[in-house]
C-alpha cells in the first residue's frame, strides 16, 4: 500500500531512494530530505559522543538551573503583580518598588528562559554544518519568454492598443476615481489659516476678544497685575485677561512682562524701533514669549545681561534692544506688546501685537 | 482495512503520524514544510542586530496594546483627581490624565509604559546599528537594493511613529515637541500655513491633533511598519541571507545551520533575552517621568528639553543652522524661514541619498553582478570612509542636539558649543573620511604582510653576526624555490596571533576543579609554539619584505 506512493516524488533524484528500506537510519532519511531541498548536511556530530559524561551532566544541570530561575522569576512576577502594594503613596514605601520588582521578576523569567534555550541549542544540539545551494540568478530564459508572452498577450487581448476610443474613455473614470479617493480625506481635513479669520495674525490681546475693550495683562490664575507686583529686574509671564486667556486655546499669547532697571529702561527706550515706539510703559516692557524661531516659550531671562534665552534651540534675544536675536538660529526680534496702566492701576495692552508672533512662514507679512 | 476490523480506541503512538497524514491529505504540506525546516542560515553575531529590532517591535505591539486599553487621546480639559497628590486639582487634558492614571492607578501600568518607551528606543537603535552593518559589509548590493530601501523606510517610519507616541501623553515635553513640529510644518514654502492649520484643525495646538496622532500611532504607521517588516523578512527568505567569505563558502551557496532545530532555537532564545532586557529596563530604569513635567502649557518649558535620541540629530541641526531667512520680494513679499533647511530639506536629503546609494555605487564601480558574499569594511576603503563620514556628521548633530546639557555639565560656554558644532559639522566628516581611508589601507596591508611572511611569534633570535630578528610563523607550506609559500587574501580574517593557530593548549573545563581530563593537546605544551609547518631553518627572519 505504501510502496505505491514511493515513486511520486523522484524528480531530480539520481539514484532511486527507497524510503521504506528498513535498513535506513532515521538520519539517512533526514539527510535525503535535506538533499531533495538542495541542502547537503556536510557535518553533523553529537556534542557528547559518549552519553552521560560528567561534562554533559554539568551542561544539563546549568541549563536546568537557568530554566528553574526563569520559572521562579515568572511566578515571582505574578505574585508581586497580585500582592505587592501598587497604589501610589507619597513618601518612601513599598509601593515605590512595585515597578522595579515586576521588572526584576519578568526580566529574570525571560532572560533565564532565553539563556536556557540558547545554551541548550549551543551546547547540547549536534554540531552542524549544512550547505544549501543558493539557486540565485534569474529564471531560465525560456521561462522568462513564456511569462513575457503571457503578459503581453494579456494586454493585447483587451485590445486597448487597437481601440483608442476606449483608451481615452478609460482615462476619465481612472482619473475621476483617483481624485474621488483623495477628495474626502483632503477635502475634510483642509482648513484655511485665513478664514473665517486670519488666526496666525492676532493673539488673545486683540480687543475683539474683550468686546472691543483693551485687554488686561493677567497672571495664569486670571488676576490683574500692578506695576508694584514685579520687582526691579524681575519678570513675570502674563496672559490676556479674557476667558481661557491663560490656556492653550491662546497658545500664541503668553507674554513676558519685564521690569527693567532705570538705566536699562532708558537704553531700551532710546533704541526703540519705529514699530515699537511707545510700547514701553515707564520701566516696563512686554515681549512675546513665543520664540520667533520654532515657537518654544523663550523663558530663561538673564537679569544681568538683559538676555532672554530660548531653551529649545538656544536663540538669545537682547531685551534692551527691541528683543533682537543676538545668537542662535532665530532671525527676527520678539514682537513687543504695547502696554500701559489703566485708571485702576492695572496693566493692559494698548493694542494687539503689531506683527505676527511666533515662527515664520511663507506669506508672513 | 475493512470496516469490520475498525478499532475505536485511539492509538496514541500512531496519533502524530496519523495527524500528519490527515493534514497532508488536505494541505499537501509535506514538501514545503520540510523545505522550510531545512532552510540554511549562516551564523555570525552581526546578523542578530536586525533581529533585535524585530523583537523590540513585537514587544512594542504587546505593551502598546495594553496601554491603548487605558489611554484616551482626548484634549478636552479635566481636573486631575488621581493618586498622584502633587498634581491634584490641576487642569489638564484627558490625554495627560489617562497617562498619569496608567502610571499610578493601573496595576502594572507604569512598567508597561516604561517598557513601551524603552522598546521604542531599542527598536530605533537596533535599526541604526543593523543599517551600519548592512552598509559597511556591502550587503545592500544587487540583488538586495529593494530591501535596503525598505530598511531605510522603516527607520523613517519608526521615527514618525516614535514622535507621534512621544506627543501623546500631552505633558510639557510632548507639547513642546509638537510646538516645534508645528513650526517646522509652518516653514514649508507656499503651503506651510495651510498644512499646519489643516493638521492641527485650528491654530496650534487646537483640540484635534492628539486624536489624529493617536490613530496614526496605533493603527496607520504600525500597520505600514508591519507590512514592510513582512516584505523585508520575506525577501531575506527568498533571496537567502548573505554570508561572510570562508572555507567552502561561495557566491552560490549558503553555509550554516538549518532553520530547525538550531537556528530557530537560537532565534527564540534571543527573543526572550531581548524581551527580558526590555523588561529589566522598563522595571529598573525610569524613563519619561511625565508626572514631573506637568501638563503642557504653551508658556511653560524647562531647560534641557531634549527629544528622544533618534530625533536629537534633527534638533541638533536646528540648533546649528544660522539664521538665514530667504526673502523673496515678489508681490507682497514671501520668505523661506531658515528653519526649513535643517528640519525639512536635511531629512529629505537623508532619506533620498542613502536610498539611491546602492545604484550610484554599482554604476561607479560598473558592477552588475549579484553579490551574496559580504565584504570586510577594510577591503572597500572608499565606502567605509564614506560611512564614517556620515557617522561623523550624524554624531556632531546628535551631540549638538544636547549641546545645552553638555555646556552645563562640562562648564563650557553654550555659544562655544554651538560654534563648535557649526565648525565640527563641516570639518569632522572629511577628516573622518581621510582617517578611515588610511586605517582601512593600513589594515589591508597588515593582512597581506601576515599572509606573505607569517604570524609574529614573539620569539627573538640572535643571529651569529649579532643581529636580532623576530621569528615569524609562516601560514603556508614551502613551495619550490621559496622558504615558504604565500597565501592569497581570501576576504576573511587573517590569523595574527599564535593562539589562533592552535599554539595554546586547550583550556581545562570546570570552575573549581576539572570536570574531565583535558583532551590531549594537538601540541605538547612543552614543545616550541612554532608549529612544524616548515622546518625551523626555513623560518622567515624579519618582519619586513626583503627589499
Amino acid at each position: 500500500m505504501s510502496t505505491s506512493h514511493a515513486d511520486t516524488h523522484e524528480g531530480g533524484v539520481e539514484e532511486r531512494f527507497d524510503v521504506d528500506d528498513p535498513s535506513l537510519s532515521r538520519f539517512e532519511l533526514v539527510r535525503e530530505g535535506a538533499r531533495r531541498d538542495g541542502v547537503e548536511i556536510v557535518h553533523y556530530a553529537p556534542r557528547f559522543p559518549v552519553p552521560g559524561t560528567k561534562a554533559e551532566k554539568r551542561v544539563e544541570r546549568s541549563i536546568a538551573l537557568l530554566l528553574v530561575l526563569s520559572g521562579l522569576g515568572a511566578f515571582g512576577f505574578v505574585a508581586a503583580f497580585i500582592w505587592w502594594p501598587f497604589e501610589y503613596e507619597a513618601g518612601q514605601n513599598a509601593s515605590k518598588f512595585y515597578t522595579p520588582v515586576l521588572g526584576l521578576g519578568l526580566g529574570l523569567a525571560l532572560v533565564g528562559l532565553g539563556a536556557g534555550i540558547i545554551s541548550w541549542a549551543k551546547k547540547l544540539l549536534p554540531e552542524e554544518i549544512s550547505v544549501q545551494d543558493r539557486h540565485d540568478g534569474p529564471s531560465p530564459r525560456d521561462e522568462q519568454s513564456l511569462t513575457g508572452a503571457t503578459i503581453v498577450n494579456l494586454v493585447d487581448e483587451t485590445g486597448i492598443r487597437r481601440r483608442p476610443i476606449l483608451k481615452g474613455a478609460l482615462l476619465l473614470p481612472l482619473a475621476g476615481l483617483g481624485v474621488a479617493a483623495v477628495a474626502p480625506l483632503v477635502g475634510s481635513l483642509i482648513k484655511s489659516p485665513n478664514s473665517p479669520e486670519p488666526i496666525l495674525l492676532h493673539t488673545g490681546f486683540d480687543p475683539q476678544f474683550n468686546g472691543g475693550k483693551p485687554v488686561r495683562l493677567v497672571r495664569d490664575d486670571g488676576t490683574p497685575i500692578r506695576p508694584d507686583d514685579v520687582s526691579v529686574g524681575g519678570q513675570m509671564t502674563v496672559f490676556p485677561g479674557i476667558p481661557h486667556g491663560a490656556t492653550n486655546e491662546f497658545a500664541d499669547s503668553p507674554t513676558l512682562l519685564i521690569h527693567l532697571r532705570e538705566a536699562d529702561a532708558e537704553a531700551a527706550a532710546g533704541r526703540s524701533s519705529a514699530l515699537n515706539k511707545g510700547s514701553q510703559w515707564e520701566n516696563f516692557v512686554a515681549f512675546s514669549k513665543i520664540c520667533t524661531h520654532a515657537g518654544c516659550p523663550a523663558s530663561l531671562y538673564e537679569q544681568q545681561s538683559n538676555r532672554l534665552l530660548c531653551p529649545c534651540h538656544q536663540s538669545q534675544f537682547r531685551i534692551t534692544d527691541n528683543a533682537k536675536p543676538i545668537f542662535g538660529p532665530a532671525t527676527r526680534p520678539l514682537p513687543q506688546l504695547p502696554i500701559a496702566v489703566d485708571s485702576e492701576g492695572f496693566f493692559y495692552a494698548k493694542s494687539d501685537y503689531k506683527e505676527p508672533v511666533g515662527p515664520a512662514y511663507w506669506e508672513r507679512p | 482495512m475493512t470496516p469490520a476490523r475498525k478499532r475505536r480506541k485511539i492509538d496514541l503512538a500512531k496519533l502524530p503520524a496519523a495527524t500528519g497524514q490527515a493534514l497532508d491529505d488536505r494541505f499537501q504540506g509535506a514538501t514545503p514544510l520540510r523545505r522550510l525546516f531545512n532552510k540554511v542560515f549562516p551564523d555570525h553575531w552581526s546578523f542578530m542586530l536586525g533581529e533585535i529590532a524585530l523583537y523590540s517591535f513585537i514587544v512594542l505591539l504587546l505593551t502598546g496594546t495594553f496601554l491603548a486599553l487605558f489611554f484616551d487621546p482626548s484634549m478636552s480639559e479635566t481636573r486631575y483627581d488621581g493618586s498622584y497628590a502633587p498634581l491634584r486639582g490641576i487642569e489638564m487634558s484627558k490625554a495627560y490624565e489617562t497617562s498619569l492614571n496608567i502610571s499610578f492607578d493601573v496595576r502594572g501600568g507604569l512598567i508597561m509604559r516604561q517598557m513601551h518607551h524603552w522598546a521604542a528606543l531599542l527598536f530605533m537603535a537596533a535599526i541604526v546599528v543593523h543599517m551600519f552593518r548592512i552598509f559597511f559589509t556591502g550587503a545592500f548590493r544587487k540583488p538586495r537594493e529593494l530591501n535596503w530601501i525598505i530598511g531605510l523606510s522603516l527607520f523613517w517610519l519608526g521615527l514618525t511613529e516614535g514622535f507621534a507616541g512621544y506627543s501623546l501623553p500631552d505633558d510639557a515635553l510632548s507639547g513642546t515637541g509638537l510646538r516645534i513640529a508645528s513650526a517646522i510644518v509652518l516653514s514649508i514654502p507656499l503651503v506651510g500655513s495651510w498644512v499646519t492649520t489643516s493638521l492641527f484643525g485650528a491654530e496650534f495646538p487646537g483640540t484635534e491633533i492628539l486624536p489624529r496622532l493617536y490613530i496614526v500611532h496605533v493603527f496607520l504607521v504600525p500597520l505600514i511598519i508591519l507590512a514592510l517588516i513582512t516584505v523585508h523578512l520575506g525577501l531575506v527568505v527568498k533571496q537567502k541571507h548573505t554570508q561572510w567569505p570562508g572555507p567552502g563558502r561561495t557566491n552560490h551557496n549558503v553555509v550554516g545551520v538549518r532553520m530547525f532545530p538550531k537556528f530557530a532555537a537560537m532565534g527564540g532564545g534571543f527573543f526572550m533575552i531581548v524581551f527580558g532586557a526590555i523588561a529589566l529596563m522598563g522595571g529598573l530604569l525610569q524613563i519619561n517621568p511625565i508626572w514631573l513635567f506637568g501638563p503642557y502649557k504653551a508658556a511653560v518649558v524647562s531647560a534641557a528639553s531634549q527629544p528622544d535620541w533618534y530625533v536629537m540629530f534633527l534638533d541638533g541641526s536646528t540648533r546649528l543652522m544660522p539664521g538665514w531667512d530667504i526673502h523673496i520680494p515678489i508681490g507682497d513679499g514671501s520668505m523661506i524661514p531658515a528653519l526649513f533647511w535643517p528640519t525639512v530639506v536635511l531629512p529629505g536629503l537623508l532619506t533620498v541619498l542613502p536610498m539611491v546609494y546602492p545604484f550610484i555605487e554599482a554604476r561607479l564601480r560598473k558592477d552588475r553582478q549579484a553579490h551574496h558574499l559580504l565584504q570586510r569594511p577594510r577591503d572597500v576603503p572608499s565606502r567605509t570612509a564614506l560611512g564614517a563620514m556620515a557617522i561623523a556628521f550624524y554624531l556632531v548633530l546628535l551631540i549638538s542636539g544636547g549641546n545645552d546639557v553638555v555646556a552645563d555639565k562640562l562648564n563650557i560656554s553654550l555659544n562655544a558649543m554651538t560654534w563648535a558644532g557649526r565648525i565640527g559639522v563641516l570639518i569632522l566628516p572629511p577628516l573622518a573620511y581621510y582617517l578611515t581611508y588610511r586605517v582601512c589601507l593600513g589594515l589591508q596591508q597588515h593582512d597581506r604582510e601576515v599572509l606573505v611572511h607569517g604570524v609574529e611569534t614573539g620569539i627573538i633570535k640572535r643571529l651569529p653576526d649579532g643581529r636580532f630578528v623576530e621569528v615569524h610563523q609562516p601560514l603556508a607550506a614551502a613551495t619550490d624555490g621559496h622558504a615558504h609559500g604565500e597565501l592569497e587574501y581570501a576576504g576573511w580574517t587573517v590569523p595574527k596571533k599564535m593562539n589562533r593557530l592552535g599554539a595554546i593548549a586547550p583550556a581545562v573545563k570546570g570552575f573549581f576543579f576539572p570536570v574531565e581530563k583535558p583532551a590531549t593537546p594537538a601540541l605538547p605544551p612543552a614543545a616550541t609554539p612554532v608549529s612544524p609547518a616548515t622546518a625551523p631553518h626555513e623560518l622567515e627572519e624579519a618582519g619586513r619584505p626583503p627589499q
